[in-house]
């Protein structure tokens, strides 16, 4: 029996863990002898007041989207895909050496072929881990950790013994040539006439990829037949294998579909941003996606909200960074009690709510209508459907 | 090579492979009482921290490391109760602690000490010191033997000989003792254990919390004795070699040794030369950096030897489902 209602589990459940995650958190900015409400004040002035503060804090959004979606994909088929950090990594080695080696007239047709060179990266990263798991029963968890620090080692290795041009000191590719440049929200508002909009912010193109990328995982999940096989072997893999589900090919699939849409963040964050490969491109954005995929609930648009949200932070603790003595790091501590409350201690939250509502539906349904004479009350309740 | 080399190397081996030691150790009580942890990172870092800090105020290693330790416990009890009270998933609340850890660390040293993250040198007693064995001088003079036992053996710190101590007590204890067989028991079928009236939760939170003491050991060891004071992220991923060291050894204390020992002479090896030249071929750094996670893919993948973890690992236990 359902205790709660759904809007209760699909929206009372997050907000409360989200709520409790900002009141520890406020804790945390008071610890240290800073103002919550001056803190918040200056993040949303820093973010949501200022066009740059959007064009900013969209681009982390973008890098958010496409991990949280990777990370719920694999929440879909029961895995837990760590490896998104990894898979990033390697993704923007894709979409470097697509760049890099081939030559575009055109953003437009360096776009999708970028895409698909970080996506298969990504994916080819995410399979060996996806087949130990189906055909050997590693567990993925533990292979997508080691796949992050062997992609952090055979990064570091391209950049300074293969991609690095001569006579260059620091790790990092050469820069893209001119035809792989993506426009920018800036350049987009220049051309509509507004040179000052969105000035000097990294947000590009790749965002309205991101939501696409949404909308098609929304399709994928919910409106075709592979969907449904990855979320049958989610529910129940037992139950899945005895309706003819391949579990080895679900598996397989749904890590590839993961490392894939991690791989494809490189688009934003190298070929957008960076317009070269560098070390730690991926700024923990693949760890984010975890977050991000929790409190989305695993849905395209919980992923987009829950992605809007990180974004917002991410910019809001840069300004917090420049302009008070609290550093970057309260975001990743504020990121930590997301994951635990969202999470971790989900049964914290719900399991009272439940109690609640199972008691206000007990009590309620007794009070809403007149019992008629003879009737008992309970049998009421029970017979309702 | 000569041998001054070859015990250059194999002292650096044992110094580096000791917080993986104790953080390998603390992982193995947890999971073979079935609580994943692959928050070993945090926990060691949050006693990094905290040990140092509290050393450098007052002076005294062994406060730093009761700070060390208590903190890293407090996590562990997060951690306890994320994955026994409210039956949540212990891989998220690992993921969650190792976050927790790297922010809350910055922003307390950032707050107390104004170093950009880090805490000031430590100093004298602030630190641990090398213990020089005993005979470690009169013999130092018999060749081979000599340098080895004043080179490799003595002139570690305390905390060395700990861990390396804690190895058969830990074997003694899993294996020798009611508390062991009941602790293994319930990593494997804690319904069983349940059914023989010893409570579950009470064993489960117990295995977390000698977690939460090694790892609380591990890291002050980093931070007052491998190294003098904390900087940010300075675990560098040695609680996740700790755990693929784990695996490695299969769940079993003097395999433990092993594994830990060989990714300690990894990294004294990757510290030492930057590229090893066989003259065909060159091995490059980076290699030597992933070869910790390269084997243990290898072995999880059952190839040689299959890692079997504690069967009931990773699950909450409801009673009378």
């Amino acid at each position: 029996m359902d205790a709660m209602p759904k809007w209760a589990e699909i929206v009372l459940v997050p907000v409360i863990s989200l709520i409790l995650a900002g009141v520890l958190s406020a804790l945390v900015i008071l610890a240290i002898g800073e103002s919550p409400s001056a803190a918040a004040w200056l993040m949303i002035e820093g973010t949501l007041l200022r066009s740059s503060g959007w064009g900013y804090m969209l681009y982390y959004t973008t890098n958010f989207i496409f991990t949280g979606l990777a990370v719920s994909v694999a929440f879909h088929a029961r895995l837990f895909n760590i490896g998104g950090e990894g898979q990033a990594m390697v993704g923007g080695l894709g979409v470097s050496l697509v760049c890099l080696y081939l030559p575009f007239p055109h953003w437009a047709m360096a776009l999708p072929v970028a895409l698909a060179g970080g996506a298969l990266f990504g994916a080819l990263w995410a399979a060996v881990p996806a087949y130990l798991q189906a055909a050997r029963g590693s567990h993925v968890v533990i292979t997508t950790i080691m796949f992050n620090f062997i992609a952090a080692a055979l990064l570091n290795y391209m950049l300074v013994n293969v991609l690095r041009p001569d006579g260059s000191m620091d790790p990092s590719s050469s820069a893209f040539p001119e035809g792989t440049h993506l426009p920018t929200f800036n350049d987009m508002a220049a051309a509509l006439g507004f040179e000052r909009m969105f000035r000097a912010a990294p947000a590009n193109v790749s965002f309205f990829a991101a939501l696409i990328a949404c909308a098609g995982i929304w399709l994928l999940i919910w409106r075709t037949r592979l969907g449904y096989e990855i979320r049958a072997h989610g529910h129940s893999e037992s139950a899945a294998a005895y309706a003819g589900i391949s579990s080895f090919r679900i598996i397989v699939i749904a890590m590839l579909i993961s490392g894939g849409l991690a791989g494809a963040m490189a688009i934003n964050n190298v070929m957008g941003e960076a317009e070269r490969l560098v070390l730690n491109a991926v700024e923990g954005a693949g760890f984010i996606g975890i977050a991000v995929a929790l409190m989305g609930r695993s849905h395209p648009f919980g992923v987009l909200l829950a992605a809007l949200l990180f974004g917002f932070l991410y910019q809001g603790g840069a300004e917090l960074a420049l302009w008070t003595k609290i550093p970057r790091e309260l975001i990743v501590v504020i990121q930590a009690l997301v994951i635990l409350f969202t999470g971790a201690l989900d049964n914290m939250v719900r399991m009272p709510l439940e109690k609640l509502f199972a008691a206000r539906s007990r009590g309620g349904g007794a009070s809403a209508r007149p019992v008629p004479a003879g009737r008992e009350v309970h049998s009421d309740a029970g017979g309702e459907g | 090579m000569d041998l001054a080399t070859v015990l250059q190397v194999l002292d650096s081996s044992v110094r580096l492979a000791t917080p993986l030691l104790l953080a390998c150790l603390a992982g193995l009580f947890s999971e073979r009482a079935g609580i994943f942890d692959i928050g070993l990172e945090g926990k060691m870092l949050v006693a990094a921290f905290f040990s140092a800090a509290v050393a450098a105020v007052t002076g005294s290693v062994w406060i730093g490391l009761a700070a060390g330790i208590a903190a890293s416990l407090v996590l562990a009890g997060v951690h306890g109760l994320a994955s026994i009270t409210f039956r949540g998933n212990q891989l998220i609340s690992g993921v969650a602690i190792n976050f927790l850890a790297a922010g809350m660390t910055v922003l307390i040293a950032q707050d107390w000490f104004q170093q950009g993250g880090r805490t000031p040198s430590l100093i004298g007693g602030a630190r641990f010191t090398a213990v020089d064995l005993p005979f470690s001088g009169a013999l130092s003079g018999v060749p081979v033997v000599g340098p080895i036992y004043a080179e490799l053996i003595s002139g570690h710190t305390i905390l060395v000989y700990l861990a390396i101590l804690l190895v058969p007590l830990t074997w003694w204890v899993l294996f020798r003792t009611r508390f062991g067989l009941r602790l293994r028991a319930v990593g494997e079928n804690p319904a069983a254990v349940d059914t023989a009236g010893v409570s579950v939760i009470g064993l489960r939170f117990a295995a977390v919390a000698i977690c939460g003491v090694l790892c609380g050991v591990a890291g002050a060891y980093l931070a007052t004795a491998l190294q003098a004071g904390f900087v940010k992220e300075m675990t560098a991923g040695r609680g996740f070699i700790a755990l693929a060291a784990l695996i490695f050894a299969k769940w079993r204390p003097w395999q433990a040794l092993a594994a830990c020992l060989l990714f300690g002479f990894l990294q004294a090896i990757a510290l030492r030369y930057q590229n090893i030249d066989f003259g065909a071929f060159i091995i490059p750094v980076q290699f030597m950096d992933a070869l910790p996670y390269i084997l243990t893919v290898v072995i999880l993948a059952g190839f040689v030897g299959k890692a079997i973890p504690p069967r009931a690992g990773g699950e909450p236990y409801v009673k009378e489902r």
